[in-house]
């Protein structure tokens, strides 16, 4: 068993111990290190000032990733080498993107710049060439400027990543990388003692036995939501064990009929086998939190959360997904809609992890089709999300399962409309308005900050409306954004 | 016009920021940054839990008792006034009775750490004996109260003006409030000098009133206070008076630990403790005839100010003062009434109740539009001031009306608005659930402060004996390029380059008495002063060129580095030299105050702005009748700049400025619930637009005609006309709309989220 943290930061390995197991990189960061390039702007991951970027080994290649600072645990940059805007410039030149920026006039008040900078950088490295439009809208989805309106920043971005990568560290990439390989190891990391302490188990049976011994332990993944428990609910965790250095809980597995993602398997990484599965998939991925959201988030966590207004769990409700746990040494899988129990409250046992998510894929004479409505369009939590997957026969709905997000306590399906739609015949407009009237005895909405409650039953109509228009192959166009239309170039 | 008498190798030139390279390498300090002196300690606010009522017990044992805590502040603590309010005395710095909006600052941990404070902040037990708040406009009206007296412009004429307007349209628009959001929160250092000295790092806007309030609230005099500010992290308004508690507070814990201390706000705290901009209820009658002339207009402004006054006054007064827009109103009333509510007070926000005073009369435009079933282009055009229909509401003649006409049919073609307007009916025609909306809306914008005292400003310019220069000036740089702005006028004064002007922090010790940077008059009134103050030290160098050239000192041309007269020359560092030598001064205040402006509020007569800053926009959007969804896909915009100081940085203000405003008029919403308490604390609630919220075809230009009035190098004030350019968008959101109707004026609130836009569609369907 490993008792230190190592990583590498200014080109050295740290090794730490004895540290605090809720610090966050930021804190450590600006108060301990003094490395204050990296800000602080909203201190729960919305804004991208903090954004560093990681460097990992992913399947061998060495991977930048952007992430926000503010609520990663510093125990959750374990084997990773972290980058701020700091090492951008060593040694004085500036880098192609930092150029690129002063060339275009990309900052004003400078206080979202670096953190712009290191989201660019990231995708210096990551993105395809030649940049489009839209892949930067991606790219830049988690940073906000409050003072360019973004125009000169796209245009930074656009000259700056037209050819291949040919900065310090796509010359240094074999150093990097055999670095890492260094840090690279199986064993168990376990920091503190037993009333306190930062765990990262490398196998799954410790950390079944690690999860079993400490049922009051925070189980920690991604962190985009465990994180704010601390920067803003100020809560002292105490134990923490974090499931990123499980090995095999990362897999992604497809056969013929499933997808299998490892409960660990980021958003980031998810969205292109998602996305083959229904182009509605791949946009709600897409539109899921921000880049550094979905660098860090995990589809594990985000269905062990439970929130209600989680975009994943809808549409894997739909598609008929289960989710595995596993308690000690059993394993057992149930239907996902049967994991969420009641607000704030899941299926999963104290002592049990979530450990994969099997999703059927879509047959033939299957449609699926999903629908985000939120506020803003990236970068926002839905005021409702609803995804339908219908099985037809003969031009008629054989089977419907229809599932929505922010329209109950839990995601939940829509058990009275699903019904009154079986047997429905797609050129039936009335029959779709005499079924889609049940959405009335299926929901209760409440109002809040992101609707009220008449609109988010509008909606929730409106878009099942949609949904069967387009299944139904009317000739208006239905959508702003059309299905399928190029919204990822990562 | 007159020539420039100048050659100007500098203004004029599209340079970058000047922090540009300390910005893109992180090296750019802000107050977080400065390094710590040993022992600073940290400030954290313990707030309100209710909306109103009178405390009555404050028990902070268990704040006092946390880890790490040093010292436990209430507003009885303030050796001096516990008031941080810019004039009246109606801001309590901390809360010590009565309750007047949720999140109010009750008292102040001071602890070892940041994260120690915030923890005990949250121990207090506060028994509050609650009353009902009075959270929204209605409400308010319905209680009555007013942080400032009612003011009107009355008008006799309007009834009779009114009956004889061959038609009649009534109606109201809701027009919502809006968060800074500035990246950079609120954020002040306190430093303990000797004495009762201080020197407080403060983001801040306004330096000499922090100094000014922080004095107070400590009760010594001013002297003893410096206010240093080199940067903000953005302010955009939010930081104009709303600093001044802050740096209040860490200055009274400086004193009474005699350590340095810091307050930086967590951003949800920012946003419950901070003003916003003013949400305005507008109701219009308006008379017009069949081609649209509007003869007669009664408006009633009412504005949510929150519990205290803070700079409402000019913030509603200019919303009436751009009540008219580009537009002639032949027989005008406009009242106002300042509202007080439960809520955090309102402040002042990029363009100062201009944008809301806009709106209004823009969607008049529309309705009046609508109802005739005429293009609501042709609707404004016919509208629009021109020579013998020139004369304000308020009484002051649009002297420089010629720019707008022109300016607007320069972007009616450049924006190919007819051919769009025809393809977008064609696309309505065939699409029953998208729809598509154009609109092409002006901004004429008045420049100067209303309240004339603030229009004044004053520089500090020092040559050193190697010919470097210092300039400092009393305008803050919260990211719009005043800086570089103002170097580029000193550069030029003295034939230099650009990077031989070193701009230093503002500081109140170095200029003293100044106004906030705001009001877009940042370069207008520094570069002015600070160029006062160069000619000053350069007309002493130029006599003593004379001297040695022996030629007369108007024979000097100061050029490329270089002083030059009489077939002779010398290196600006050797003359500088020269001058110390022969025992010249080389160092110069400059002051300067806007000319020519008259008005008295008193007598609603007079002069109140120097000029206006024309503009215009036409944005298209399409919706989704059925969700309320909406994209902004095009935009295009023609911007006065007069002569531009720096086209670059304008170009980023008029960018900046639409994107700012394209938040407010579509996904920016506060949420405020009927207990007061703000539900959109956070950027996770709260949505300023993003980057995909951005057209990619977005056109931009400048109008580049001289000012005709004398401004720094004939330019323009560019902060905040752009906001307004964003109505454009809003009123292309109505357009797509009312083709759900056409000839029904549509009913649309802002800001437009696809709830409001679904509600809009849905009355113009007659669903609701």
């Amino acid at each position: 068993m490993r008792r230190t943290l190592r990583f590498i930061f200014r080109g050295q390995t740290v090794e730490r111990d004895g540290f605090d197991p809720s610090l966050t990189l930021l804190e450590w960061l600006r108060e301990e290190q003094r490395a204050t390039g990296t800000k602080e702007g909203c201190n729960e991951g919305d804004c991208g000032a903090c954004t560093v970027v990681l460097a990992r080994l992913r399947e061998g290649r060495l991977r930048y990733e952007p992430v926000n600072a503010c609520i990663l645990l510093l125990g959750q940059i374990d084997g990773a080498e972290v980058l701020t805007v700091e090492d951008l410039s060593a040694g004085g030149t500036l880098h192609p993107i930092q150029q690129a920026m002063i060339a275009h006039h990309g900052s004003q008040c400078g206080f979202c710049t670096p953190g712009i900078v290191m989201s660019l950088f990231a995708a210096y490295h990551e993105a395809e060439r030649p940049l489009t439009r839209a892949a930067f809208d991606d790219i830049l989805s988690g940073n906000l400027c409050r003072c360019t309106g973004y125009r000169p920043i796209a245009d930074a971005a656009l000259a700056a990543l037209h050819g291949p990568a040919a900065d310090a560290f796509a010359n240094d990439a074999e150093l990097r990388r055999m670095r890492l390989e260094v840090l690279r190891e199986g064993s168990d990391l376990f920091i503190g003692h037993e009333a306190r302490f930062f765990a990262a188990p490398a196998s799954i049976e410790t950390m079944a036995n690690l999860a079993l011994c400490h049922p009051d332990a925070t189980l920690l993944a991604g962190g985009t939501d465990i994180g704010l428990w601390i920067t803003k609910k100020l809560q002292e965790l105490g134990k923490i064990i974090w499931l990123g250095r499980v090995k095999g809980l990362d897999r992604i597995e497809e056969s013929d009929a499933l997808l299998t993602f490892g409960a660990t398997v980021t958003h980031e990484r998810a969205l292109p086998a998602l996305a083959s599965l229904d182009p509605d998939l791949g946009r709600l991925m897409r539109r899921f939190g921000s880049r550094q959201v979905r660098a860090s988030g995990t589809l594990g966590g985000n269905i062990a959360n439970g929130s209600p207004i989680g975009d994943l769990a809808p549409a894997l409700i739909a598609l008929g997904a289960s989710v595995e746990m596993r308690k000690g040494g059993l394993t057992r899988t149930m239907p996902l809609e049967n994991f969420f129990l009641a607000y704030g409250r899941q299926a999963r046992e104290p002592g049990e992890v979530v450990t994969a998510l099997h999703i059927p894929k879509p047959k033939p004479g299957m449609a699926f089709r999903a629908f985000k409505i939120s506020k803003r369009f990236d970068e926002d939590i839905s005021a409702v999300m609803g995804a339908f997957h219908f099985r037809l026969e003969d031009g008629r709905i054989a089977e419907a399962r229809l599932a929505y997000g922010g329209m109950a306590g839990t995601p939940a399906r829509a058990r009275a409309t699903e019904q009154a739609l079986e047997g429905v015949s797609l050129s039936d407009t009335h029959g779709w308005a005499t079924a889609l009237a049940h959405l009335e005895a299926d929901f209760q909405p409440i109002s809040d900050m992101r609707a009220s409650a008449g609109y988010r039953a509008k909606v929730a109509r409106a878009v099942l409306g949609k949904a069967l228009l387009e299944i139904a192959g009317a000739a208006a166009e239905t959508r702003i954004h059309p299905r399928g239309e190029a919204a990822h170039a990562g | 016009m007159q020539a420039e008498p100048e050659t100007l190798a500098v203004v004029h030139d599209s340079l970058p920021h000047d922090s540009a390279r300390l910005h893109v390498t992180g090296n750019a300090t802000y107050i977080d940054d400065i390094p710590e002196p040993a022992g600073t300690l940290h400030i954290a606010l313990g707030l309100s839990p209710r909306a109103r009522g009178r405390l009555v017990t404050l028990d902070l044992s268990e704040v006092e008792a946390s880890e790490g805590v040093v010292r436990v502040i209430t507003g009885h603590d303030a050796p001096g006034r516990n008031d941080t309010s810019p004039h009246l005395g109606d801001e309590p710095m901390l809360a010590t009775e009565e309750i007047a909006f949720h999140g109010q600052a009750v008292f102040a941990v001071v602890a070892t750490s940041r994260k120690a404070a915030r923890i005990a902040a949250r121990l207090a037990r506060m028994e509050i004996l609650a009353e009902n708040p009075a959270v929204s406009v209605e409400d308010a009206r319905q209680e009555g109260g007013r942080v400032l007296p009612d003011y009107a412009w009355e008008n006799p004429r309007v009834a009779d003006a009114m009956n004889a307007s061959p038609m009649r349209l009534s109606g109201q628009i809701e027009i919502g409030g809006q968060e800074h959001f500035y990246l950079e929160g609120q954020a002040a250092l306190a430093l303990p000098g000797e004495g009762e000295e201080m020197l407080v790092h403060s983001s801040t806007q306004h330096p000499s009133e922090v100094q000014h309030i922080v004095a107070r609230v400590l009760g010594v005099a001013d002297h003893n206070i410096t206010i240093e500010c080199r940067r903000m992290g953005g302010g955009f308004g939010g930081k104009e008076s709303q600093a001044s508690q802050f740096a209040g507070i860490a200055a009274l814990a400086a004193r009474l630990t005699g350590r340095p201390c810091k307050l930086r706000l967590d951003r949800d705290d920012d946003f419950v403790l901070t003003g916003k901009r003013h949400d305005f209820l507008t109701r219009y009658d308006v008379g017009f005839d069949a081609e649209g002339h509007i003869q007669a207009i009664d408006l009633q402004l009412d504005a949510r100010c929150g519990y205290s006054a803070d700079l409402t006054i000019g913030v509603v007064d200019r919303a009436m003062f751009h009540s008219d827009n580009a537009y002639f109103l032949p027989e005008a009333q406009i009242a106002s009434r300042r509202l007080k509510t439960n809520t955090v007070s309102n402040t002042a926000f990029r363009g100062f109740g201009g944008p809301q005073g806009m709106l209004g009369i823009e969607a008049v435009m529309d309705a009046i539009a609508h109802r005739l079933g005429r293009d609501p282009l042709d609707i404004r055009k016919a509208n629009f001031y021109r020579p013998g229909r020139d004369v304000t509401p308020y009484g002051m003649t649009v002297f420089d009306i010629e720019t707008l006409l022109p300016l607007v049919e320069r972007l009616e073609e450049s924006s190919d608005y007819w051919a769009r307007r025809q393809e977008i009916a064609h696309f309505n025609a065939h699409s029953p659930i998208l729809k598509k909306g154009l609109a092409l809306t002006p901004v004429k914008f008045g420049i100067s402060f209303t309240l004339k005292h603030l229009n004044q400003a004053g520089a500090l310019v020092h040559v050193y004996s190697d010919g470097s220069v210092m300039l400092n000036h009393g305008g803050t740089e919260m990211g719009q390029g005043l800086y570089v702005k103002v170097a580029q006028v000193v550069a030029d004064v003295f034939g230099i380059g650009l990077e031989r002007v070193k701009i230093t922090a503002t500081n109140t010790a170095k200029v003293p008495n100044t106004g906030p940077t705001a009001a877009s008059s940042g370069s207008d009134l520094n570069g002015m002063a600070a160029k006062i103050a160069a000619q000053t030290i350069r007309d002493r160098m130029a006599a003593e060129a004379a001297r040695r050239f022996g030629c007369s000192a108007g024979d000097i041309a100061f050029s490329g580095g270089f002083a030059r007269g009489n077939g002779q020359e010398i290196a600006f560092g050797a003359l500088a030299k020269a001058c110390v030598l022969e025992r010249i001064a080389l160092s110069s205040t400059g002051y300067y105050s806007t000319p020519g402006i008259t008005w008295d509020r008193n007598t609603k007569t007079g002069r109140p702005f120097f000029y206006f800053a024309y503009g215009a926009a036409c944005s298209e959007v399409i919706i989704d009748t059925m969700t309320g969804e909406m994209k902004l896909s095009r935009a295009d915009i023609l911007h006065d700049c007069g002569r531009s100081l720096n086209p670059a940085i304008d170009v980023g203000q008029i960018e900046g400025g639409f994107v700012q405003g394209l938040g407010w008029l579509t996904t920016e919403e506060l949420v405020f619930d009927a207990e007061g308490r703000l539900r959109t604390h956070a950027p996770s609630t709260y949505k300023i637009p993003v980057a995909s919220d951005v057209p990619a075809d977005l056109r931009v230009s400048l109008w580049q005609e001289p000012n005709r009035e004398d401004a720094i190098h004939r330019s323009k004030a560019v902060g905040e006309p752009p906001v307004m350019l964003a109505i454009s968008v809003f009123s292309a959101i109505a357009d797509a709309v009312h083709s759900l109707l056409p000839g029904k004026p549509v009913s649309l609130r802002a800001p437009a989220t696809p709830e409001a836009i679904l509600d809009a569609c849905d009355a113009q369907k007659g669903l609701a």
